[in-house]
Protein backbone atom coordinates (compact mmCIF):
# COMPACT_ATOMS: atom_id res chain seq x y z
CA UNK A 1 0.00 0.00 0.00
CA UNK A 2 1.28 3.70 -1.03
CA UNK A 3 0.48 6.58 0.57
CA UNK A 4 -1.26 7.56 -2.64
CA UNK A 5 -3.28 4.68 -1.92
CA UNK A 6 -4.37 5.44 1.29
CA UNK A 7 -5.16 9.59 0.42
CA UNK A 8 -7.52 8.55 -2.14
CA UNK A 9 -9.45 5.60 0.05
CA UNK A 10 -9.85 8.29 2.72
CA UNK A 11 -11.06 10.78 0.07
CA UNK A 12 -13.65 7.86 -0.88
CA UNK A 13 -14.63 7.87 2.34
CA UNK A 14 -14.48 11.62 3.66
CA UNK A 15 -15.96 13.04 0.37
CA UNK A 16 -19.35 11.19 1.38
CA UNK A 17 -19.48 13.29 4.94
CA UNK A 18 -18.63 16.55 2.95
CA UNK A 19 -21.21 16.38 0.10
CA UNK A 20 -23.88 14.73 2.77
CA UNK A 21 -23.11 17.63 4.96
CA UNK A 22 -23.37 20.08 2.78
CA UNK A 23 -26.59 18.65 1.15
CA UNK A 24 -27.99 18.55 4.17
CA UNK A 25 -26.51 22.17 5.56
CA UNK A 26 -29.25 23.47 2.86
CA UNK A 27 -31.78 22.70 4.66
CA UNK A 28 -31.02 25.08 7.77
CA UNK A 29 -33.94 26.99 7.97
CA UNK A 30 -35.69 25.35 5.17
CA UNK A 31 -36.92 21.78 7.34
CA UNK A 32 -40.36 21.02 6.47
CA UNK A 33 -40.65 21.19 10.56
CA UNK A 34 -38.74 22.75 13.24
CA UNK A 35 -37.81 19.84 14.82
CA UNK A 36 -36.86 17.94 11.64
CA UNK A 37 -34.92 20.91 10.80
CA UNK A 38 -33.35 20.97 13.51
CA UNK A 39 -32.49 17.43 13.04
CA UNK A 40 -31.52 17.25 9.72
CA UNK A 41 -28.99 20.04 10.24
CA UNK A 42 -27.65 18.39 13.56
CA UNK A 43 -26.93 15.23 11.13
CA UNK A 44 -24.91 17.57 8.65
CA UNK A 45 -22.91 18.78 11.68
CA UNK A 46 -21.71 15.46 13.09
CA UNK A 47 -20.84 14.64 9.16
CA UNK A 48 -18.92 17.81 9.05
CA UNK A 49 -16.90 16.86 12.20
CA UNK A 50 -15.98 13.64 11.19
CA UNK A 51 -14.93 15.11 7.89
CA UNK A 52 -12.34 17.43 9.46
CA UNK A 53 -11.22 14.34 11.53
CA UNK A 54 -10.45 12.73 8.14
CA UNK A 55 -9.31 15.36 6.91
CA UNK A 56 -6.79 16.33 9.01
CA UNK A 57 -5.41 13.43 9.40
CA UNK A 58 -5.16 13.85 5.41
CA UNK A 59 -3.47 16.87 5.68
CA UNK A 60 -0.42 15.13 7.69
CA UNK A 61 -0.45 12.49 4.67
CA UNK A 62 -0.07 15.08 1.89
CA UNK A 63 3.51 16.26 0.99
CA UNK A 64 2.16 19.36 -0.21
CA UNK A 65 2.27 21.32 2.72
CA UNK A 66 -2.05 21.24 2.45
CA UNK A 67 -4.60 21.89 5.11
CA UNK A 68 -7.67 20.33 5.95
CA UNK A 69 -9.38 24.08 4.35
CA UNK A 70 -7.61 23.12 0.90
CA UNK A 71 -8.71 19.72 1.25
CA UNK A 72 -12.69 20.38 1.55
CA UNK A 73 -12.52 23.67 -0.51
CA UNK A 74 -9.97 23.90 -3.41
CA UNK A 75 -10.32 20.89 -5.30
CA UNK A 76 -11.95 20.20 -8.63
CA UNK A 77 -14.75 17.94 -9.06
CA UNK A 78 -13.31 15.43 -10.90
CA UNK A 79 -10.89 15.19 -7.57
CA UNK A 80 -14.04 14.43 -5.11
CA UNK A 81 -14.51 11.03 -4.52
CA UNK A 82 -17.72 10.66 -2.84
CA UNK A 83 -20.44 8.47 -4.13
CA UNK A 84 -23.43 9.57 -6.75
CA UNK A 85 -26.09 9.14 -3.69
CA UNK A 86 -25.38 11.78 -1.57
CA UNK A 87 -25.04 14.58 -4.18
CA UNK A 88 -28.63 13.68 -5.46
CA UNK A 89 -30.94 16.91 -4.27
CA UNK A 90 -33.03 18.02 -1.98
CA UNK A 91 -36.13 17.08 -4.05
CA UNK A 92 -38.51 17.25 -1.15
CA UNK A 93 -38.39 15.65 2.11
CA UNK A 94 -39.07 12.30 0.85
CA UNK A 95 -35.65 11.86 -1.08
CA UNK A 96 -34.51 13.39 1.90
CA UNK A 97 -34.95 11.09 3.82
CA UNK A 98 -34.53 7.58 1.88
CA UNK A 99 -30.75 9.39 0.74
CA UNK A 100 -30.30 9.77 4.27
CA UNK A 101 -31.35 5.91 5.22
CA UNK A 102 -29.57 4.36 2.13
CA UNK A 103 -26.33 5.77 3.13
CA UNK A 104 -26.57 5.59 6.82
CA UNK A 105 -27.10 2.06 7.19
CA UNK A 106 -24.18 1.34 4.77
CA UNK A 107 -22.23 4.29 7.27
CA UNK A 108 -23.08 2.47 10.25
CA UNK A 109 -21.78 -1.05 8.69
CA UNK A 110 -18.79 0.56 7.29
CA UNK A 111 -17.73 2.12 10.55
CA UNK A 112 -18.27 -0.94 12.43
CA UNK A 113 -15.54 -2.60 10.35
CA UNK A 114 -13.26 0.15 10.07
CA UNK A 115 -12.59 0.12 13.92
CA UNK A 116 -10.69 -3.45 13.42
CA UNK A 117 -8.79 -0.75 11.09
CA UNK A 118 -4.73 -1.87 11.39
CA UNK A 119 -4.79 1.91 10.94
CA UNK A 120 -5.19 3.51 14.41
CA UNK A 121 -6.21 6.86 13.25
CA UNK A 122 -8.90 5.22 11.28
CA UNK A 123 -9.81 2.91 14.41
CA UNK A 124 -10.77 6.01 16.37
CA UNK A 125 -12.40 8.09 13.62
CA UNK A 126 -14.66 4.86 13.69
CA UNK A 127 -14.76 4.55 16.89
CA UNK A 128 -16.45 7.62 17.20
CA UNK A 129 -18.33 8.34 14.30
CA UNK A 130 -20.05 5.06 14.86
CA UNK A 131 -21.60 6.55 17.81
CA UNK A 132 -23.36 9.19 16.09
CA UNK A 133 -24.11 7.77 13.41
CA UNK A 134 -26.28 5.34 15.34
CA UNK A 135 -28.57 8.20 16.03
CA UNK A 136 -28.57 8.70 11.99
CA UNK A 137 -29.90 5.83 11.31
CA UNK A 138 -32.62 5.65 13.46
CA UNK A 139 -33.71 9.07 13.00
CA UNK A 140 -33.87 7.94 8.93
CA UNK A 141 -35.21 4.33 9.55
CA UNK A 142 -37.94 6.14 11.65
CA UNK A 143 -39.07 8.39 9.09
CA UNK A 144 -38.95 5.73 6.27
CA UNK A 145 -41.68 3.96 8.20
CA UNK A 146 -43.70 6.49 9.54
CA UNK A 147 -44.23 8.00 5.51
CA UNK A 148 -44.08 4.77 4.25
CA UNK A 149 -46.73 3.27 6.65
CA UNK A 150 -48.38 7.26 6.52
CA UNK A 151 -50.89 8.60 4.30
CA UNK A 152 -52.02 8.17 0.42
CA UNK A 153 -49.72 11.22 -0.48
CA UNK A 154 -46.56 10.32 2.07
CA UNK A 155 -46.59 6.79 0.54
CA UNK A 156 -46.31 8.19 -2.96
CA UNK A 157 -43.57 10.20 -2.69
CA UNK A 158 -41.59 8.14 -0.38
CA UNK A 159 -41.60 5.17 -2.66
CA UNK A 160 -41.18 7.62 -5.80
CA UNK A 161 -37.80 8.38 -3.98
CA UNK A 162 -36.81 5.03 -3.31
CA UNK A 163 -37.30 3.87 -7.11
CA UNK A 164 -35.54 6.70 -8.11
CA UNK A 165 -32.51 6.55 -5.45
CA UNK A 166 -32.47 2.90 -5.72
CA UNK A 167 -30.18 3.02 -8.83
CA UNK A 168 -27.55 4.61 -7.02
CA UNK A 169 -27.17 1.92 -4.19
CA UNK A 170 -24.77 -0.38 -5.91
CA UNK A 171 -21.99 1.89 -5.97
CA UNK A 172 -22.21 1.50 -2.38
CA UNK A 173 -20.13 -1.26 -2.57
CA UNK A 174 -17.38 -0.89 -5.58
CA UNK A 175 -13.86 -0.70 -4.77
CA UNK A 176 -11.42 0.91 -6.82
CA UNK A 177 -7.97 -0.36 -7.28
CA UNK A 178 -6.32 2.38 -4.43
CA UNK A 179 -9.28 0.85 -2.33
CA UNK A 180 -7.71 -2.41 -3.02
CA UNK A 181 -4.42 -1.67 -1.90
CA UNK A 182 -5.68 -0.25 1.22
CA UNK A 183 -7.97 -3.31 1.95
CA UNK A 184 -5.29 -5.85 1.19
CA UNK A 185 -2.69 -3.96 3.82
CA UNK A 186 -5.21 -4.59 6.79
CA UNK A 187 -6.15 -1.17 6.99
CA UNK A 188 -9.59 -0.73 4.93
CA UNK A 189 -12.84 -2.30 4.73
CA UNK A 190 -13.95 -4.92 2.19
CA UNK A 191 -17.28 -3.72 1.33
CA UNK A 192 -17.88 -6.17 -1.09
CA UNK A 193 -18.43 -8.45 2.23
CA UNK A 194 -21.07 -6.01 3.13
CA UNK A 195 -23.17 -6.30 0.47
CA UNK A 196 -25.48 -9.08 1.22
CA UNK A 197 -26.57 -7.68 4.12
CA UNK A 198 -27.11 -4.49 3.55
CA UNK A 199 -29.69 -5.50 0.89
CA UNK A 200 -31.39 -7.57 3.24
CA UNK A 201 -31.38 -4.71 6.02
CA UNK A 202 -33.03 -1.94 3.96
CA UNK A 203 -35.32 -4.43 2.44
CA UNK A 204 -36.46 -5.33 5.22
CA UNK A 205 -37.07 -2.13 6.50
CA UNK A 206 -39.14 -1.29 2.85
CA UNK A 207 -41.21 -3.92 3.60
CA UNK A 208 -42.10 -2.81 6.78
CA UNK A 209 -42.88 0.26 5.30
CA UNK A 210 -45.11 -0.78 3.34
CA UNK A 211 -43.07 -0.43 0.48
CA UNK A 212 -42.07 -2.08 -2.58
CA UNK A 213 -38.69 -3.07 -3.38
CA UNK A 214 -37.21 -1.78 -6.78
CA UNK A 215 -36.39 -4.54 -8.41
CA UNK A 216 -34.50 -2.67 -11.51
CA UNK A 217 -31.16 -3.92 -11.67
CA UNK A 218 -29.46 -1.11 -13.94
CA UNK A 219 -27.23 0.75 -11.68
CA UNK A 220 -25.04 3.92 -11.96
CA UNK A 221 -21.49 4.69 -10.65
CA UNK A 222 -18.82 7.06 -11.38
CA UNK A 223 -18.70 8.85 -7.94
CA UNK A 224 -15.73 7.33 -6.82
CA UNK A 225 -13.90 7.62 -10.05
CA UNK A 226 -14.48 11.48 -9.60
CA UNK A 227 -17.09 11.16 -12.47
CA UNK A 228 -20.20 13.15 -11.10
CA UNK A 229 -23.78 13.54 -12.04
CA UNK A 230 -24.77 17.18 -13.32
CA UNK A 231 -25.83 18.05 -9.54
CA UNK A 232 -22.37 18.10 -8.06
CA UNK A 233 -21.06 21.17 -9.94
CA UNK A 234 -23.73 23.25 -8.63
CA UNK A 235 -22.80 22.00 -4.82
CA UNK A 236 -19.42 22.88 -5.28
CA UNK A 237 -20.10 26.25 -6.76
CA UNK A 238 -21.78 26.96 -3.53
CA UNK A 239 -19.48 25.42 -1.36
CA UNK A 240 -16.56 26.69 -2.68
CA UNK A 241 -17.40 30.18 -3.26
CA UNK A 242 -16.18 31.66 0.05
CA UNK A 243 -13.05 30.06 -0.12
CA UNK A 244 -12.37 31.01 -3.54
CA UNK A 245 -13.57 35.00 -2.98
CA UNK A 246 -12.17 35.42 0.17
CA UNK A 247 -8.84 33.24 0.04
CA UNK A 248 -7.36 31.49 3.21
CA UNK A 249 -10.72 31.61 4.95
CA UNK A 250 -10.94 29.48 8.18
CA UNK A 251 -14.27 27.26 8.53
CA UNK B 1 -12.39 13.75 38.31
CA UNK B 2 -13.01 9.95 37.53
CA UNK B 3 -10.49 7.80 37.19
CA UNK B 4 -10.09 7.39 33.28
CA UNK B 5 -8.45 11.25 33.48
CA UNK B 6 -4.71 11.98 33.95
CA UNK B 7 -4.63 14.74 35.66
CA UNK B 8 -2.40 16.36 37.73
CA UNK B 9 -3.48 17.61 41.10
CA UNK B 10 -1.18 20.68 41.16
CA UNK B 11 -3.61 22.12 38.13
CA UNK B 12 -6.46 20.62 38.78
CA UNK B 13 -8.45 23.52 40.51
CA UNK B 14 -7.79 25.56 37.25
CA UNK B 15 -9.21 22.70 35.04
CA UNK B 16 -12.33 22.50 37.36
CA UNK B 17 -13.04 26.47 37.09
CA UNK B 18 -13.31 26.15 33.21
CA UNK B 19 -17.13 25.75 32.07
CA UNK B 20 -18.65 23.95 29.22
CA UNK B 21 -19.97 27.11 26.84
CA UNK B 22 -23.18 25.09 26.19
CA UNK B 23 -23.89 24.22 29.36
CA UNK B 24 -21.90 26.76 31.79
CA UNK B 25 -23.44 24.71 35.02
CA UNK B 26 -20.98 22.23 34.10
CA UNK B 27 -16.85 22.03 34.37
CA UNK B 28 -15.25 20.21 31.17
CA UNK B 29 -13.30 18.37 33.77
CA UNK B 30 -17.06 16.72 35.15
CA UNK B 31 -18.14 16.39 31.97
CA UNK B 32 -14.89 14.03 31.26
CA UNK B 33 -13.83 16.32 28.26
CA UNK B 34 -10.49 16.72 29.67
CA UNK B 35 -8.35 13.71 29.40
CA UNK B 36 -5.14 14.52 30.79
CA UNK B 37 -3.00 17.67 31.97
CA UNK B 38 0.34 17.37 32.57
CA UNK B 39 2.63 20.34 34.15
CA UNK B 40 6.07 20.39 32.39
CA UNK B 41 9.03 22.34 33.21
CA UNK B 42 8.94 26.47 32.88
CA UNK B 43 5.53 26.86 34.11
CA UNK B 44 4.29 25.16 30.67
CA UNK B 45 0.99 22.98 30.92
CA UNK B 46 -0.24 20.21 28.54
CA UNK B 47 -3.53 19.35 27.91
CA UNK B 48 -5.52 17.18 26.24
CA UNK B 49 -9.22 17.70 25.41
CA UNK B 50 -11.60 14.83 23.45
CA UNK B 51 -15.09 16.12 21.52
CA UNK B 52 -18.40 14.61 22.99
CA UNK B 53 -19.12 14.98 19.65
CA UNK B 54 -17.19 15.23 16.57
CA UNK B 55 -18.72 18.10 15.14
CA UNK B 56 -19.01 19.80 18.88
CA UNK B 57 -18.69 23.60 18.00
CA UNK B 58 -17.72 23.98 21.67
CA UNK B 59 -14.41 22.27 20.96
CA UNK B 60 -12.06 25.74 20.21
CA UNK B 61 -14.10 27.73 22.50
CA UNK B 62 -13.01 25.17 25.30
CA UNK B 63 -9.47 24.91 24.06
CA UNK B 64 -9.33 29.01 24.36
CA UNK B 65 -11.15 29.01 27.63
CA UNK B 66 -8.51 26.43 28.83
CA UNK B 67 -5.39 28.72 27.26
CA UNK B 68 -6.82 31.61 28.87
CA UNK B 69 -7.28 30.24 32.18
CA UNK B 70 -3.54 28.92 32.34
CA UNK B 71 -2.65 32.42 31.31
CA UNK B 72 -4.14 34.07 34.35
CA UNK B 73 -2.42 32.04 36.84
CA UNK B 74 1.15 32.15 34.68
CA UNK B 75 1.05 29.56 32.81
CA UNK B 76 1.27 28.37 29.30
CA UNK B 77 -0.90 25.89 28.21
CA UNK B 78 -0.45 23.55 24.98
CA UNK B 79 -4.08 21.92 24.03
CA UNK B 80 -4.29 18.70 21.87
CA UNK B 81 -7.69 17.57 20.55
CA UNK B 82 -7.64 13.69 21.06
CA UNK B 83 -10.65 11.53 19.56
CA UNK B 84 -9.89 7.89 20.95
CA UNK B 85 -10.40 6.67 23.08
CA UNK B 86 -13.89 8.05 21.88
CA UNK B 87 -15.78 9.86 24.53
CA UNK B 88 -19.10 8.47 26.37
CA UNK B 89 -21.55 9.60 28.88
CA UNK B 90 -19.91 7.12 31.10
CA UNK B 91 -17.16 9.33 32.19
CA UNK B 92 -19.57 12.42 33.57
CA UNK B 93 -19.67 12.60 37.49
CA UNK B 94 -22.63 11.92 39.44
CA UNK B 95 -21.80 15.78 40.06
CA UNK B 96 -22.37 16.78 36.71
CA UNK B 97 -25.34 14.81 36.05
CA UNK B 98 -26.99 16.26 39.42
CA UNK B 99 -25.73 19.43 37.83
CA UNK B 100 -27.69 18.76 34.14
CA UNK B 101 -30.54 18.34 35.95
CA UNK B 102 -30.72 21.09 38.05
CA UNK B 103 -29.99 23.51 35.15
CA UNK B 104 -33.06 22.25 33.54
CA UNK B 105 -31.62 19.08 31.48
CA UNK B 106 -32.58 15.07 31.90
CA UNK B 107 -29.35 14.08 32.94
CA UNK B 108 -28.13 10.27 30.70
CA UNK B 109 -29.10 7.42 31.47
CA UNK B 110 -27.81 3.83 30.44
CA UNK B 111 -27.50 2.67 26.86
CA UNK B 112 -30.72 0.31 27.56
CA UNK B 113 -32.98 2.82 28.76
CA UNK B 114 -31.89 5.24 26.51
CA UNK B 115 -33.01 3.48 23.93
CA UNK B 116 -36.43 2.51 24.98
CA UNK B 117 -36.65 6.34 25.90
CA UNK B 118 -35.76 7.17 22.22
CA UNK B 119 -37.65 4.58 20.73
CA UNK B 120 -40.92 5.73 22.43
CA UNK B 121 -41.37 2.43 24.15
CA UNK B 122 -40.54 3.12 27.86
CA UNK B 123 -41.78 6.24 29.58
CA UNK B 124 -38.33 6.59 32.14
CA UNK B 125 -36.78 10.60 31.41
CA UNK B 126 -37.85 12.27 33.83
CA UNK B 127 -39.16 15.69 33.64
CA UNK B 128 -35.88 17.71 35.32
CA UNK B 129 -38.99 20.32 36.36
CA UNK B 130 -41.54 18.40 37.98
CA UNK B 131 -39.85 14.70 38.53
CA UNK B 132 -42.68 13.30 36.61
CA UNK B 133 -42.05 10.15 34.14
CA UNK B 134 -45.20 11.01 31.74
CA UNK B 135 -43.19 12.46 29.43
CA UNK B 136 -42.74 12.56 25.82
CA UNK B 137 -40.24 12.20 22.96
CA UNK B 138 -40.39 15.30 20.18
CA UNK B 139 -37.49 14.88 17.94
CA UNK B 140 -34.37 12.40 18.71
CA UNK B 141 -32.15 15.72 17.89
CA UNK B 142 -32.47 19.50 19.96
CA UNK B 143 -30.26 22.36 20.11
CA UNK B 144 -27.26 20.92 20.03
CA UNK B 145 -25.91 17.42 18.71
CA UNK B 146 -25.91 15.95 22.06
CA UNK B 147 -29.19 16.25 23.18
CA UNK B 148 -32.75 14.98 22.16
CA UNK B 149 -35.94 17.08 22.78
CA UNK B 150 -38.63 15.78 25.05
CA UNK B 151 -42.38 17.72 26.62
CA UNK B 152 -43.64 16.54 30.02
CA UNK B 153 -47.53 15.56 29.60
CA UNK B 154 -47.98 16.66 33.32
CA UNK B 155 -46.33 19.92 33.52
CA UNK B 156 -46.97 20.70 29.74
CA UNK B 157 -43.12 22.04 30.02
CA UNK B 158 -40.81 21.17 27.13
CA UNK B 159 -36.85 19.97 28.03
CA UNK B 160 -33.60 18.40 26.86
CA UNK B 161 -32.65 15.22 27.20
CA UNK B 162 -28.78 14.66 27.62
CA UNK B 163 -28.52 11.40 24.65
CA UNK B 164 -26.59 8.42 25.97
CA UNK B 165 -23.58 8.17 23.93
CA UNK B 166 -21.75 4.94 24.99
Amino acid sequence: MTNENLIQYLYGIADNSLILGQRLGELCGHGPTLETDIALTNISLDLFGQVRSYFQYLAELSKDDLTEDDLAFLRKEREYKNLLLVEQPNTDFAYIIVRQYFFDVFHYMLLEKLQDSKNVNLQGIAKKSIKEVAYHQRFSGDWLLRLGDGTEESKQKVQQAVSDLWVFTDELFHVTKDDEAVIKAGHGVDVRLLKDDYYAKITNQLKQATLEVPETKYFQKGGKQGIHSEHMGYILADMQFMQRAYPDMKW
Amino acid sequence: MNTTQDIDPKIYSILKDVSDPEIPVLSIVDMGVVRSAKLLENNRVKVEITPTYSGCPAMDVIGDDVKKAFQDKGYQAEVKLILSPAWTTDWMTDEAKQALKEYGIAPPMDATSDKEALLGNKKIIECPQCGSTNTKLVSQFASTACKAMFKCEDCKEPFDYFKCLI
